[in-house]
């Protein structure tokens, strides 16, 4: 991997060449990342897989209009003729008065350490080892596990650095060390899969190897002999990893493109209660060690703490600065997304909110794309649990659920504790009051 | 026309150090250890995009990237390393890396690379990016823009990109294979959002091929216009979505992604010799209706998803995989094929050199069957007709996949009545072709718009069918 230092030097020398290709204002980001997977299947290697990837996008404005191009050499002719063709494709291009770089304020002035890069450079056999441990364990947990897709432990490190011609430059280098198993259970009835698998930024936080064997191995055999639903409305509780989905959804809902353009159903929707009071959305973009962390957005502008969502209410949108000048409004940070996005935990642990439930549907898996972002209409195959009594009765398979956001969100009746950060978006799970389940 | 294998050297190999005597020792390397087959795959890649909104060029971006990707095989384990920097060194680093897998010995001699005979091409090697000018092709978003908005005032917004690629490939494998192949791929997307009250609907529609821009002529560039505006203004009058069971009769062309995801993902390679597929280990049985007879065809001209050659330098076939609903064949990438002891299909396809080849689709679609479309739609007492789908997804091992409609509409008594939204489709892979209960005679294939994601990588792909009546799908609307 080249270092941080080299690519800032890089992006120097793209900024300059812009500049002096005509650009009135440039940008440049440019990224590096080394890594290797180890997968394991039946307990032999089967992929060993080095990763080295490099890259600088550079953008220029030239007149108000935008050209932007990409390499991934970083041979000096190359560099110049990225830069030119940014600029020569900015000629292209329409001038419109919201392009631009971020406001020089809105700029990241220090770059706090977000505690990010824990590099240790697992050897191959090491790696092996530890997949095949994790798959070990999940292959153990039932006789029913048949047979697996396999183990895999994977570890990373990567750099970026951005600078633009309002004199900004900086950048950050962080690892990350995952490891997961996905194994195969059958039955008379037929086969099933399920997963699991941790991720950390530091070697020393990913959990252990043979826990997240058992759990991929126990999540498999729980789905075995799922049968069918009747079409009705039932309470539907959302697992805390299918849950992070619905934040998901509602994040699209307020980025900046999606509003301007009239494409959300949160249109104009800053103020307005759109979960029930007590609910709070957080956004914890300096989270030390935080899988989504960064100490500024892909535009430089200074990423900062916030409740995206205050006792129900949402405070504001998630908008780039292009999106802000086309709403008369300011940058929020996000360009690029968010950072470590989560709805605040609740007080009942997950079999609480079962007995909270009653009867319905518990949700492990969601599949498909039935989700319009213009409408909220919503309508996405799952695959779970029937609960009976606060009881799981029997696995379920096939069916739908289906109802629109914006009611959902404001149906939410209550939310779990089991809050865990697996990702960037995380939430607890989460019980919706009434939901179209549509089975045979 | 350019000769192909020139065009390939040109912008791969020439400007490197890099000749054949350091790919043969590359693979002279691997094959030093107990390595049953190993591959270089250089490809070089430049690409553009032009976007419109608010009806101006919103933005312009190009990139270029090239690299090798080298692979060392060894029984069912897989050694992959790539480099986006081809000189000899990284050809060595990246080889060594890749033979980690295998055992010391020998793998054997590499014969002298040698050109096989090229497959004819199926597209021209020319460049789309230099098929039209600039400024043409701002024209070509412009006239877009100004037609979509010419045809009802409720169109509020229009988007919409063009986007080309010119991808040069050469594989170069320890059996002397010396492949190349030449690919272009254009593409244009049309959304339109559309509104009446606080009634907000999007419409959708583009197309693409192997070919230079030309092929967006101006008929076609104002008929993707007019067909998104016309799909927003259906969705405006769309009432919710029925839940339950039904009678689904899909409508021909792109619909036939339901074929991709029910079936075709359950028939790669991979997925049957490892077991995890619900089809593992069923060839020879009947898995579907007689009436249905499904293939993938890689050779089919200009297509979005054909391939002269596969990202192995394996040419590329017509492939039946179920013939009057007997399963015939799975869809095969070398290795898969060679420890499954069965023949390549040409459907070893990658991402990129970054990316490990595995089997995929390319144009998957179902033949004619003997039903005239209307008297299929005549033949329902109460039903739904999706006519295009946003996306679906199936999960291999349980066989369950979901489509969603963004155009469908109810059959009641025998008749199309009223266009509804928000449907989802959700079926069991190896049990919905025996529920197929008419297959029209009106195939189509799709405009050039398939785009397929497995394990992380995208590959485009095109799909297709005539009319078809399944009976008891599961259609997961509200009401």
């Amino acid at each position: 991997m080249s270092g941080e230092r080299d690519n800032e030097s890089l992006a120097g020398q793209l900024l300059e060449r812009a500049q002096a290709h005509g650009a009135d204002q440039a940008e440049t980001g440019v990224q590096a990342a080394t890594g290797l997977t180890a997968a394991v299947r039946l307990g032999e290697v089967d992929t060993l897989e080095y990763h080295r990837d490099k890259g600088a996008t550079v953008t220029a404005f030239v007149g108000g209009a935008k050209g932007s191009a990409t390499t991934t050499d970083f041979s000096e002719a190359a560099i110049e003729a990225t830069a030119e063709k940014a600029c020569a494709l900015a000629r292209q291009t329409s001038s419109d008065p919201a392009n631009g770089l971020a406001e020089p304020d809105k700029l990241a002035t220090e770059i706090p350490d977000l505690d990010l890069d824990h590099p240790a450079e697992i050897e191959p056999d090491e790696a092996i080892e530890r997949a095949r441990a994790c798959e070990a364990a999940a292959r153990g947990v039932d006789e029913r596990i048949t047979n697996s897709e396999g183990g895999e432990f994977e570890w990373g490190r990567g750099s970026m650095v951005y600078a633009n011609s309002h004199g900004f430059l900086g950048g950050y280098t962080g690892t990350r060390f995952g490891i997961s198993a996905a194994v195969v259970a059958s039955d008379d009835a037929g086969m099933q899969r399920d997963y699991w698998f941790s991720t950390a930024r530091d070697m020393a936080d990913l959990e252990d190897a043979t826990d997240i064997g058992r759990r991929a191995g126990e999540r498999t055999v729980r789905r075995l002999g799922a049968g069918r639903l009747s079409t009705a409305r039932v309470p539907v509780l959302y697992e805390a990893p299918a849950a992070a989905s619905l934040l998901g959804h509602l994040v699209s809902a307020v980025r900046g493109p999606n509003l301007y353009r009239g494409s959300s159903f949160l249109v104009n929707a800053a103020g307005e209660q759109v979960l029930n009071p007590g609910l709070t959305i957080r956004e914890e973009p300096h989270r030390p060690k935080g899988l989504g962390s960064a100490p500024f957005d892909a535009e430089g502008v200074v990423t900062r703490e916030r409740n995206l969502v205050d006792d129900g209410v949402l405070t504001g949108y998630c908008l780039d600065s292009y999106s802000a000048r086309k709403l008369g409004m300011a940058t929020t940070g996000h360009a690029g997304g968010v950072h470590n996005l989560y709805l605040e935990a609740g007080d009942k642990s997950p079999e609480a909110l079962l007995q909270e439930m009653g009867t319905g549907l518990l949700v492990t898996e969601l599949i498909g794309f039935g989700v319009n972002n213009v409408t909220g209409d919503y309508s996405r195959g799952a695959a779970g649990f029937w609960v009976e009594s606060g009881e799981i009765a029997y696995p379920v398979e096939e069916i739908t659920i289906a109802g629109n956001l914006k009611t959902m969100y404001r149906d939410i009746a209550a939310v779990g504790s089991d809050l865990e950060f697996r990702g960037n978006i995380a939430s607890p799970s989460v019980l919706i009051g009434e939901m179209t389940v549509a089975g045979q | 026309m350019s000769d192909h294998w020139q065009v390939a050297e040109d912008l791969i190999l020439r400007p490197t150090d890099v000749g054949i005597n350091q790919i043969q020792d590359a693979l002279g390397q691997m094959m030093a250890r107990q390595v049953d087959y190993a591959d270089l795959y250089f490809e070089y890649s430049r690409r553009e995009g032009f976007s419109l909104e608010e009806g101006r060029i919103q933005g312009g971006s190009y990139g270029i990237d090239s690299g090798v990707g080298v692979r060392a095989v060894s029984g069912d384990k897989t050694g992959f390393a790539y480099s986006d920097e081809i000189v000899p060194a990284a050809l060595l680093d990246s080889a060594k890396a890749a033979r980690a897998v295998a055992l010391s010995g020998s793998g054997g001699t590499v014969p002298m690379l040698s050109r096989d005979q090229a497959p004819q091409p199926l597209y021209t090697a020319d460049d789309p990016l230099d098929s039209l000018s600039d400024e043409a092709k701002v024209r070509m978003l412009e006239a877009v823009d100004a037609e979509a908005r010419a045809q009802d005032s409720r169109v509020q917004e229009v988007m919409a990109s063009l986007a080309g690629e010119y991808k040069a490939v050469l594989v170069a494998g320890s059996d002397g294979r010396l492949v190349t192949d030449i690919r272009p791929l254009v593409r244009l997307n049309v959304q339109v959002i559309v509104a009446e009250g606080d009634n907000r609907q999007q419409g959708m529609s583009g197309g693409g091929a192997r070919t230079g821009y030309t092929w967006f002529d101006e008929a076609t560039v104002r008929a993707y216009a007019r067909d998104a505006v016309r799909q927003g203004l259906v969705n405006l009058e769309a009432v919710e979505a029925p839940a339950g069971a039904m009678d689904v009769v899909l409508a021909p062309g792109w619909p036939g992604i339901l074929l991709h995801e029910a079936i075709g993902h359950g028939l790669e390679g991979d997925f049957n010799r490892k077991g995890t597929s619900a089809f593992a280990g069923r060839i020879g049985e009947q898995v579907a209706s007689q009436q249905c007879t499904v293939v993938d065809d890689g050779t089919l001209s200009d297509r979005r998803g054909s391939l002269t050659v596969d990202d192995e330098g394996e040419p590329t076939g017509h492939t039946v995989l179920i013939e009057n609903g007997v399963l015939k064949n799975y869809m095969q990438d070398a290795t898969n094929a060679r420890l499954m002891g069965m023949t390549p299909t040409g459907n070893g396809r990658r991402e990129s050199y970054a990316h490990r080849p595995m089997p995929r689709m390319t144009n998957t679609y179902m033949e004619n069957g003997d039903y005239d479309p209307n008297e299929i739609i005549a033949s329902v007492d109460y039903g739904l007709y999706p006519t295009h789908f946003a996306g679906g997804q199936v999960d291999i091992t349980s066989g369950k996949f979901v489509f969603s409609a963004s155009e469908a509409y109810l059959i009641e008594k025998g008749r199309i009545t009223r266009p509804v939204k928000g449907a989802t489709l959700i079926g069991n892979g190896p049990d919905v072709l025996t529920r197929v209960a008419m297959v029209g005679n009106d195939k189509a294939l799709d405009s050039g718009i398939g785009t397929c994601g497995k394990e992380g990588q995208s590959v485009p792909v095109g799909v297709g069918q005539p009319t078809m009546l399944i009976n008891d799908l599961t259609v997961g609307g509200t009401q």
